[in-house]
């Protein structure tokens, strides 16, 4: 059940493009086509797949404070996660060097598709941004670190995919000159992101007490960890809505 | 700008509008939208994304002939990774609760595009005072647009500036609020930091007709 949770969250509800805005820099750059949008989209959910778990692992075992236990007692003290940064994008471009190196080997067909986006993916913020995310909404299992990868990826997928067919569609339409290209992309994406947020209901069913109740840690975790990253905002959308009311 | 040739100064202006790393180059949109919401969290990144540039460019650029060009990815990374895990430190000592705020946004400096766009532009081919000159020039531009989007969002999404109520009291009734004037609440939303983006865009390409794509 959680997994299935997880999964529709990651894609609809915490969309990497539309509620965090992560691979922008890709996702504009390389929109402008649908066959394209596909070959980096797909690249990016093979990627994300990878390098969440094995970042998890080194979150588990060498980062977060005490992880390193299992060396011994005197290293229950020790909090290395001030090198998470490093570390996961150490292992990140490593791991684009080496999925390269074997999809070149085992698949050329796939490499030919995928090939010149798989560089370009080490610097993706939404591969970063997968990874400290995960870090920092405190997945509980392996198995979890997996799905979130996958269901990020998908999500991205998805949004990619969208934009590139209205941009294709978009350039019979008169879009006034100075908006034309990026401008116009901004503001549709901006549109598409607030019908995304449409999707904020789906789980927590009408309001915000159904979260609370659900006593799981993982979920309070992801729970609090939502309030604080959108702290500003809902407070201040709260805020606003009350001193309307009143 | 009597310390600076007209060359010079012209690296750290260029950037600053007809060649923004934003609205013209496409680099760096991914932290500039969700932290925009408040004017304070705006220049906290536009100062962070200022250092690290600067600093970074300096770097890479000392290093530029010792450095193998096969591995340069690897070096440009781990120094943006180091530089940004320094920032990090610093916000977590001294602004606790704004690097809360921030969250992962800073950690996400490191992929920022414009961090690496300009090594591999500029850096890799210029000595360190002028890739200083570009990397500040680049940053601040950034941080320009940053703080622009910032300071509309604030202003009218919660009808404060840096937290102080520019606006009147929205409780009591004072200022603008005493015309009945509202709140936009739907400014704050992530959203409209997209849609305030197009149309820093729009205004920028009717006036300089120069910049208007074909598509």
């Amino acid at each position: 059940m959680e997994h299935i949770e997880l999964f529709f969250k990651s894609i609809f509800i915490d969309n990497m493009v539309f509620a965090t805005f992560l691979g922008m820099c890709s996702y504009l750059a390389v929109s402008k086509k649908v066959t394209t949008a596909v070959g980096l989209g797909a690249a990016v959910i093979f990627v994300l797949a990878v390098t969440v778990p094995l970042n998890w692992l080194l979150d588990q075992y060498i980062l977060r404070d005490g992880a390193l236990v299992w060396l011994g007692e005197e290293y229950a003290s020790y909090d290395l996660s001030f090198l998470s940064f490093i570390l996961f994008i150490a292992t990140i471009a490593t791991m684009v060097q080496l999925v390269e190196i074997v999809v070149e080997k085992f698949s050329p067909s796939l490499y030919n598709s995928l090939g010149i986006f798989l560089p370009l993916i080490a610097v993706n913020c939404a591969i970063l941004g997968g990874s400290l995310f995960m870090q920092s909404r405190d997945i509980a299992t392996l198995g979890l670190a997996l799905n979130y990868g996958v269901s990020s990826g998908i999500g991205w997928f998805l949004a990619i995919l969208t934009i590139a067919a209205i941009r294709e569609k978009i350039r019979y339409s008169n879009v006034p000159g100075p908006l034309r290209g990026l401008g116009i992309t901004f503001i549709i994406t901006g549109l598409m992101a607030i019908g995304f947020m449409s999707f904020g209901g789906m789980l927590t069913g009408s309001d915000e007490s159904a979260p609370a109740l659900d006593g799981s840690p993982e979920n309070v975790g992801m729970q609090t960890e939502q309030n604080q990253q959108e702290n500003i905002e809902t407070a201040q959308t709260v805020e606003v809505s009350t001193i309307t009311k009143q | 700008m009597g310390l600076l040739s007209k060359k010079d100064s012209k690296l750290i202006l260029d950037p600053l509008a007809d060649n923004n790393p934003i609205t013209i180059q496409v680099l760096g949109i991914c932290s500039a939208l969700a932290i925009t919401a408040q004017l304070k969290a705006s220049i906290v990144m536009a100062i962070s994304v200022i250092a690290v540039l600067g600093v970074g460019n300096v770097v890479i650029s000392l290093m530029r002939n010792i450095m193998p060009s096969k591995i340069r990815i690897i070096v440009q990374l781990v120094v943006v990774a180091t530089l940004v895990i320094i920032v990090d430190q610093v916000l977590k000592a001294f602004a606790y609760s704004l690097s809360k705020e921030l969250s992962v946004f800073i950690g996400l400096i490191i992929t920022n595009c414009i961090i690496m766009g300009r090594f591999e532009a500029f850096a890799l081919a210029n000595k360190p005072w002028r890739s200083f000159l570009d990397g500040i020039g680049n940053a601040a531009g950034y941080g320009l647009i940053l703080i622009i989007v910032g300071f509309f969002r604030e202003l009218l999404g919660s009808g404060t500036l840096l937290g102080f109520k520019v606006l009147g009291d929205p409780i009591a009734k004072t200022g603008l609020y005493a015309f009945g004037y509202e709140n936009n609440g739907f400014m704050l939303l992530s959203p409209m930091a997209l849609i305030v983006i197009g149309i820093i865009i729009w205004v920028q390409r009717s006036r300089n007709k120069e910049l208007i794509e074909e598509h």
